[in-house]
């Protein structure tokens, strides 16, 4: 794992230094996590969720937006009705 | 096409659905085309962090429902994951989507491309978020979230297509089994249905596939078998020219006709799926899924069936009235009106569609209503208007709609069955055209068509046309 690579998929900016200090706490955490290999899990089941909760749904039914002007509130730019955001290539 | 093909093309779809829900997929804001930018949205939508996503319930019955339609296996469990990635489409950087465990697996669509029957095979559906829409200017980007939360149905396909002419023919018949399911309303011009395309070419021999291109966001069937012509011929060029495809996203200029690489990537995305912790599993029993399925509307094959057994309709005009579901639901409301059913199948095949082509609109901008087409039937049926007093009234009701009965008396359009009125004409047209009536006395029968003209002319089109031919041969033959 190279914390380069996980500050560009998460767009920061770190300098020389912060790598070589982040990488090595990074490695830390890894190396906790790993841990848990160490257990023995055969017969449990994988789970996406620590609770057994599922179907928790909500009834198809609309209600109005929040106000528009509500909406742009924290828009840095707006034109139209719409977030303006610097001109996006491909 | 002459000769063997040296080249087998393999074409895979990612077909996009948006679901016809009343609310988006994570939240109560309205799933609707059309308003104005950024009215229809909340903190979910707009993707605030803290919002929290509850699952419309409905979004997963109609992708179960779809599932049920294209005979996949309905998954038991099935689970959300995020999909990572930086757009501005999606401020929370991350799409819900499903990656492992999606609602459905397998299933295929049946098509049929010059009379022959194939089979193509669907990999997996799977429900997710649709996200915002991007207008480009000169040197700005404008983002609207209206469409951002509407459910999303990914319907993934085998890569079983092997031509242009297939995939038009695949995307034709999907569409018409989830209008007729009742999932989408299928309407292209509001983006209701979006493919990305993976086409691959490679040599006969060949038995692995050769290297795909992926051209992205297509959202007209007629781009689609436009890009794919040109992208196949490009592929195989390359080909013999000795030349490698590169696996790359390429995109269709609609304009140019042609396929042009993306900027590349720096390196492969990397989505880090993971699982949503804010959405519970969907886990869903066979007594659910079967009442799901005992819910499914009747699909066209079956209806086309009805129609020719139960209505007595030629084949040919069970399939124009079903190739489309709001004409063949308009069709059987007219016969429900009491309209007998060649009739109604002919007007609606002839006057309907032809009208609808003409203005581009679809059976709801119409006027006309099944009740008034029954009426005007029934006005026909019983003599008190000829054909060409029919399609005006049709017209009438198209454009403006109204009482047949009503309209009919107001523009005079009733046909005169009066032996008084028809008379005086008869005696007219005999006494103006001495010459016709040597002919026909003389044996001359095409001259009674021409004198049965001048009454018609004479009547401005009212008089009742078998009357008409009855009065001239007494008057003639007398």
């Amino acid at each position: 794992m190279d914390v380069r690579d996980v500050a560009h998929l998460a767009r920061m900016h770190i300098t020389a230094e912060e790598a070589t200090l982040f990488q090595s706490q990074l490695e830390h955490i890894l190396d906790h996590v790993r841990d848990l290999g160490e257990l023995d899990l055969d017969g449990v089941e994988p789970t996406a969720h620590a609770v057994a909760v599922q179907n928790v749904f909500r009834v198809d039914e609309a209600r109005p937006g929040l106000p528009h002007a509500q909406v742009m509130a924290n828009a840095p730019q707006a034109r139209n009705g719409l977030f303006m955001v610097p001109r996006i290539l491909e | 096409m002459s000769g063997a093909n040296p080249y087998k093309v393999s074409i895979g779809l990612e077909t996009h659905v948006q679901l016809k829900t009343r609310s988006k997929i994570w939240c109560a804001c309205p799933n609707t085309f059309g308003s104005d930018p950024n009215t229809d949205v909340c903190p979910i939508c707009l993707g605030y962090p803290g919002s929290m996503p509850v699952l419309n319930a409905e979004a997963v019955k109609l992708t179960v429902m779809a599932g049920l339609l294209l005979g996949c296996r309905i998954n038991h469990y099935s689970k959300f994951d995020r999909k990572s990635y930086f757009y501005p489409d999606m401020p929370k950087n991350y799409q819900i989507s499903q990656y492992d465990q999606p609602l459905c697996t397998g299933g295929s669509v049946p098509i049929e491309v010059d009379g022959k029957p194939k089979v193509i095979r669907i990999h997996r559906i799977h429900l997710e978020e649709d996200v915002a829409k991007n207008n480009h200017f000169e040197t700005a980007s404008g983002v609207d979230f209206n469409r951002a939360g509407t459910p999303l149905m990914e319907i993934v396909s085998e890569p079983d297509i092997a031509s242009a002419d297939e995939a038009f023919a695949f995307l034709q018949a999907l569409k018409q089994m989830l209008v007729y399911g009742g999932i989408t309303d299928g309407n292209l011009e509001q983006g209701n249905i979006r493919c990305d395309i993976n086409c691959s070419v490679r040599p006969d021999t060949q038995t692995t596939l050769g290297t795909k291109t992926e051209i992205k966001n297509m959202n007209t069937f007629k781009g689609v078998h436009r890009s794919l012509t040109y992208e196949i011929k490009r592929q195989i060029e390359v080909c013999e020219q000795g030349g490698k495809i590169m696996q790359e996203t390429r995109r269709w200029d609609d304009a140019r006709g042609v396929t042009t690489a993306m900027r590349s990537k720096e390196y492969a995305h990397d989505y880090r799926y993971f699982p949503e912790p804010d959405l519970m599993p969907v886990v869903l029993d066979d007594a659910q899924i079967d009442e799901w399925r005992t819910a499914l509307p009747e699909m066209p094959q079956a209806r086309r069936t009805r129609f020719i057994t139960d209505f007595g309709l030629p084949a040919y005009d069970a399939d124009v009235l079903v190739a489309d579901k709001p004409i063949a639901d308009f069709f059987e409301a007219t016969l429900a009106a009491g309209a007998s059913p060649k009739a109604a199948s002919n007007w609606v095949m002839t006057e309907l569609l032809r009208m609808l082509g003409e203005q581009e609109w679809s059976v709801s901008e119409a006027r006309i209503t099944p009740t008034m087409l029954a009426d005007i039937l029934r006005l026909l049926d019983e003599g008190k208007i000829n054909n060409p007093a029919a399609k005006t009234i049709f017209s009438v009701c198209f454009t403006e709609g109204g009482d047949p009965r009503a309209i009919m008396e107001a523009r005079g359009l009733a046909q005169v069955s009066d032996e008084g009125a028809l008379d005086r004409w008869v005696q007219a047209a005999i006494t103006a055209n001495p010459k016709s009536v040597a002919d026909y006395q003389a044996g001359k029968k095409a001259a009674l068509q021409f004198l049965m003209g001048q009454v018609m002319r004479a009547s401005q089109g009212k008089a009742n046309p078998p009357k008409v031919m009855q009065a001239l041969k007494a008057q003639l033959d007398g």
